[in-house]
């Protein structure tokens, strides 16, 4: 008896403890939700109002160029970005863990972009890529004029450049992820690959990088992250130009809410990229927890 | 060390806070506006040392970036604790706010002052909704300038051009000469520009007014707004790679140092000249490139928002009074690089741009609303998108362009 009075005491203590999260999750973060859901279906512009329109909002977003192009944008860029970041984090990875000197030194180099925001890392590779300043004066100075690397002013090949700056700027974190789950994997596993005679990218390939697993997912969910909320790179970068070349739904729903009082169409392409990643999640978080239950059970 | 500065800050501070209990009528007005680089802070100040000689006092709220400061502003009258007055561009910015009965009208300054007498129509238009006025206009800037470096020219021995068809010429010559022709900053806004003044220049007021004002699909269709077009379409060939993304002041510099022929900016860019010590009609020249006439006209307002304390709307219409008169005018305009929002002004203290420009709007026709003025955000940003498309994709027909175009007149904003 004394047992379970103290356990629904302890219950009651950590429901007190939680509740203000709570409220907060639930006033802030659903109803802010439910609000933008609920503004996506009315007519405002620059002020909200309540007229209800239905789908309208969604079909002119839909037929909207720009958004169009944005996702598409948002789609290329997010796949190079994690399959680039994730396979150079893991190599520098490897590459440091062979016991090199300086390590530290190196290590912090890797990391350092990380630490900067993606204002200045945009800046720095627009000076970087601009053809008339950039890496394409340097080389055609040295003799090569016929060089060409203007990809941030060419429409079909922005997007990349886009990708370079990120992963540039993300795949040092992968690195330190990757390079503690490889110091976590036990020296007897190497002794014994050693005595087998397995060359060493063969143990990577079938062995190290299978017990990487969770390492993968931590760094993959940190940089999907990172690619849905693609926001101040493009601004900084490129401003979403040229043209609407470098446009991303982030930035599409800033200007439509601001500059140009849009608040409608601006709220139905957050609720569309809302339902989205709901899309993309939600299939993983029911394969989570029935694989939990699978484990408990 | 920064001690002390605190310190005299807090007991003015102090002595204000005292001041101000002890003259509880005393007129107070607090500012959100969005002018923040040298020459524009000079100018908003102009404002403040004129208030104060009424009899005010300036409390500044200056956020950067137009597009932030409307929003804070917003966000301020929405909230429940509106500024007494805040900065928009002239045109449809505060629509809304007027619609949804946030606005107190200025009629009565206006009406005191004589507003109508000496500003343009279009201005007058611009801030009105049912008959009344509802912000204080107080300056004009011209969208659609051509300036043009003196030595580039001779250099290129090209003649200054009076319009399109000569703007070509000369733009050719340049290239012929090794020269940038046309300084060009690759940003939305300013191929949006660049757009515009083509579309005054080449295809007349009387197009401008049917696609920024009546929003004619039809009239995207007209061999006239074809011809625009073209004309734009041709200037892709004038600009050099490093364009895109560039600044709009790094594209006048490159005028100011004579490696490009010309740039077309607002008069904005006047400040950048005299930051370099250059003067106009000596080492670089300004012309408004058209057949027929046509001075795109934007600015700035200040709007009031509906206020219960009575101090504080007596602040209101002292503000709206001390902004237009002559004296502020013109020290305004000295500072800001525009010209006075009253044409009935003695201008022969601005500089040889300005009174041109002063001269030009003598005549009605020459008079033009800018696209701000005429469409809503939306819209302006919806066509700006179809500009930026245009301009950045050579392999796009001019009949393309004019679809979309079309297309975007078409929408419900």
């Amino acid at each position: 008896m004394p047992l379970v009075r103290h356990r629904t005491a302890s219950r009651l203590a950590a429901g007190l403890a939680l509740s203000p999260a709570l409220l907060v999750l639930v006033v802030v973060y659903l109803g802010c939700t439910a609000w933008t859901v609920w503004i996506s279906l009315t007519s405002s512009r620059m002020l909200p109002n309540s007229t209800f329109v239905g789908l309208r909002q969604y079909a002119s977003l839909m037929g909207n160029e720009r958004w169009q192009v944005s996702v598409a944008n948002l789609a290329v860029f997010g796949s190079l970005f994690l399959i680039a970041s994730l396979a150079l984090g893991f190599l520098l990875a490897v590459a440091i863990d062979q016991r090199v000197r300086a390590e530290n030194t190196l290590r912090s180099i890797f990391l350092y972009p990380y630490s900067m925001s993606f204002i200045v890392t945009g800046l720095v590779w627009q000076w970087l890529l601009n053809p008339s300043f950039g890496i394409e004066k340097m080389v055609r100075d040295f003799g090569f004029p016929s060089f060409r690397f203007d990809w941030i002013v060419r429409q079909d090949m922005v997007i990349y450049t886009l990708v370079f700056a990120a992963v540039w700027h993300a795949a040092g974190l992968v690195m330190a992820i990757m390079l503690a789950g490889l110091r976590g994997i036990d020296e007897d596993i190497w002794k014994a690959t050693r005595i087998d005679g397995l060359p060493a990218w063969r143990v990577y390939l079938s062995i190290v990088i299978p017990m990487l697993g969770a390492s993968f997912a931590t760094a993959a969910v940190l940089l999907a992250t990172s690619v849905v909320r693609l926001y101040d790179l493009s601004v900084a970068m490129t401003n979403g130009g040229p043209g609407v070349a470098s446009e991303v739904p982030a930035k599409f729903v800033m200007d439509h809410l601001f500059e140009r009082g849009n608040l409608g169409l601006a709220t139905a392409a957050a609720t569309s990229m809302l339902i989205t990643v709901a899309a993309v999640v939600a299939p993983w978080l029911v394969w989570q927890s029935r694989r939990t239950r699978r484990a408990h059970a | 060390m920064k001690l002390k500065p605190c310190l005299t800050a807090l007991a003015l501070a102090c002595a204000a806070g005292a001041s101000f209990q002890a003259n509880a009528q005393e007129m107070k007005a607090e500012v959100i506006h969005w002018w923040t680089s040298g020459g524009e802070s000079a100018a908003v100040k102009v404002f403040a040392e004129q208030f104060a000689k009424a009899g005010g006092t300036w409390v500044d709220t200056a956020i950067a970036g137009g597009v932030n400061a409307r929003t804070a502003a917003i966000n301020r009258v929405v909230g429940g604790t509106p500024p007494t007055a805040m900065q928009f561009n002239t045109g449809k910015q505060f629509d809304e706010l007027v619609e949804n009965d946030l606005l107190r009208d200025v009629d009565q300054v206006a009406t005191e002052q004589k507003w109508k007498s000496f500003m343009p129509q279009a201005i007058i238009d611009a801030t009105s909704r049912n008959g009344k006025m509802y912000a204080v206009p107080v300056n004009i800037h011209g969208q659609n300038w051509l300036w043009l470096s003196k030595a580039a020219l001779e250099k290129a021995g090209a003649s200054e051009p009076a319009n399109w068809d000569e703007a070509l010429v000369a733009l050719e010559k340049l290239k012929a000469a090794g020269l940038i022709p046309l300084a060009f900053s690759g940003q939305k806004t300013w191929e949006r520009g660049l757009f515009n003044a083509v579309l005054v220049g080449k295809g007349g007021t009387a197009l401008w007014a049917s696609i920024h004002g009546k929003r004619d699909p039809a009239a995207a269709r007209s061999p006239e707004f074809k011809a625009v077009a073209e004309t734009y379409g041709k200037l892709r060939g004038y600009i050099d790679p490093g364009a895109p993304g560039r600044n709009w002041n790094d594209a006048t510099n490159l005028v100011i140092q004579g490696k490009a022929g010309m740039q077309i900016m607002g008069d904005w860019a006047k400040g950048e000249f005299a930051a370099a010590g250059q003067i106009a009609g000596k080492e670089f020249g300004c012309a408004i490139l058209s057949n027929e006439g046509g001075y795109v006209m934007g600015g700035d307002v200040f709007a009031f928002p509906k206020l219960k304390d009575p101090a504080q709307q007596k602040a209101q219409l002292a503000l709206a009074k001390v902004m237009l008169e002559p004296e502020t005018q013109i020290r305004f305009a000295q500072k800001k690089g525009s010209i006075p929002v009253r044409l009935d002004l003695d201008v022969s203290s601005l500089d040889a741009c300005a009174q041109k420009a002063v001269k030009l709007l003598a005549d009605k026709k020459h008079q033009v609303a800018s696209q701000e003025m005429l469409s809503p955000p939306a819209l302006t940003g919806a066509m700006e998108d179809v500009i930026s498309q245009y301009w950045n994709t050579p392999a796009m027909t001019a009949d393309a362009f004019m679809a979309k175009v079309a297309d975007v007149l078409k929408q419900p904003f």
